[in-house]
């Protein structure tokens, strides 16, 4: 569902761009609004979210999926933790539909989805593991690398159990803004896939606001 | 079937029954096949996976999914760990669909569904719930939340609809359906008989799992599941180097 915000850029208590293959982790604040802006099109902001104050409990897709009754988030979509409680909430959403089922791409995925040689290429969880290893006060390792949200990924599922990519819904400027209903720890891999068309073959930065 | 006499899945080295609303787990070794029986029908069985030498290894249902673009799961299918390799290959399997999706029931979900039964009250008929039911199996190998990830849910179905609503297919599974599931690597399989977490049945449906042991036929590079993708091809090719040392 397309889902303007009202929320103005220039309000914004926090801005940052996250350039392709890096990773972005903040805290946002029970109340706060956190929006992922897609700068130049087609681009895959892979997120995972945490409970702030007890990382053992994080954003699942299962849960989430199962909870709402559909396998595509937007706004309107409350995103559930491994514990059953509610964690974010999307309030706007101009791209329509977000993947949650088709996951992170990995320096191991690449091999199989791709070939054997590509296993030195560049992959979300990959970043991820420097993230966590880069803030060991988190406590978190490979561990805490579970199933994402693919911001601006488009993966439809067929009604006889296929599994598409049709990339393409998000264009420059195209946004997703989630209120956090809990303390949450963001942790994004702004994908650096060169693999496929996702991001059209050339990864392009993000941007990251939050309203207070 | 494959259960002709000449067949090496004939005569199980092992049968077990596990009652409904229940945990347990083992390890299998590569070179076996795990039968799944729904004994009764009406099962629902949540697997979870790990290697037991290195348990950061496990199961990963989206690389599962996305390598093979399927939403389900069935015969000619292998399981993908996150380290790109195979734990295991759905050799055989009655139903042709099986579900990855949904997770696993909570304590609030069956409590809210149907109601709640204490071991005090109800002995061996308590309502168990399938996350704490994972959480028991895994303590056991040293794990816990942090290594719980979305689960298979054998003998259940879940569709969507062209705009992605879920539904869960009600009588789904018979009586005797089976699922062989071939290991390629040694595995540590964590299981429950609780409740899918979408099933819509008035009273805590509680079905029991026949589970049988064999030693599987070799691989041969023809096998359905190793060719069945350049995917599944390439998963193999790294599991077989995985092994390459021993």
């Amino acid at each position: 569902m397309i889902k303007q915000s009202t929320l103005k850029p220039e309000n914004a208590a926090f801005r940052e761009t996250v350039p392709a293959g890096e990773y972005f982790l903040k805290v946002v604040k029970t109340g706060e609004t956190v929006r992922i802006l897609d700068l130049e099109g087609n681009q895959a902001a892979d997120t995972l979210f945490y409970n702030a104050h007890n990382p053992t409990e994080r954003y699942s897709a299962v849960d989430t999926i199962r909870e709402q009754g559909n396998v595509y988030l937007t706004a309107g979509s409350k995103l559930m933790s491994s514990e059953n409680n509610v964690m974010l909430e999307i309030t706007a959403d101009t791209c329509g539909r977000h993947d949650t089922l088709g996951g992170a791409c990995a320096a191991e995925s690449n091999t199989t989805r791709y070939a054997l040689e590509k296993k030195c290429m560049h992959a979300c969880r990959d970043s991820w593991l420097v993230a966590v290893t880069e803030h060991e006060e988190l406590g978190m390792t490979k561990r805490d690398i579970t199933h994402n949200i693919n911001f601006f990924m488009n993966v439809p599922v067929t009604a006889d159990g296929g599994l598409t990519f049709a990339d393409g819904i998000s264009d420059a400027g195209k946004y997703v803004e989630l209120e956090a209903k809990m303390d949450v720890l963001v942790m994004i891999s702004n994908c650096p896939q060169l693999n496929n068309p996702c991001n059209g073959w050339n990864p392009t930065p993000i941007e990251v606001l939050v309203w207070s | 079937m494959l259960q002709t006499a000449a067949s090496p899945y004939a005569t199980p080295l092992y049968d077990d029954l596990i009652p409904g609303g229940s945990h347990w787990s083992f390890i299998m070794r590569r070179g076996h096949v795990l039968r799944l029986i729904d004994e009764t029908g009406g099962a629902n069985v949540g697997m979870l996976m790990y290697n037991p030498e290195n348990p950061l290894e496990r199961y990963n249902m989206p690389d599962t999914l996305k390598n093979q673009h399927t939403f389900l799961l069935t015969k000619g299918h292998v399981l993908l760990s996150d380290m790109g390799r195979v734990f295991a290959s759905i050799i055989h399997d009655d139903l042709g669909w099986h579900d990855t999706v949904a997770g696993t029931c909570n304590a609030d979900l069956v409590e809210q569904r149907w109601g709640k039964k204490t071991y005090q009250e109800a002995h061996n008929h308590y309502h168990r719930n399938g996350f704490n039911s994972f959480l028991n199996e895994l303590a056991k190998y040293g794990l816990g939340k942090k290594d719980l990830t979305a689960n298979l849910n054998w003998f259940s179905k879940v569709k969507t609809d062209d705009d992605g609503n879920m539904t869960f297919a009600e009588g789904h599974s018979h009586a005797g359906a089976t699922v062989d599931l071939r290991f390629e690597m040694d595995t540590i399989v964590v299981l429950h008989t609780c409740p899918h977490p979408m099933n819509p049945a008035s009273e805590y449906p509680s079905h029991p799992l026949r589970y049988q042991l064999f030693k599987a036929a070799p691989v041969t590079d023809a096998d359905p599941c190793k060719i069945s993708s350049p995917e599944a091809t390439r998963a193999f090719a790294n599991t077989a180097l995985y092994h390459l040392m021993q």
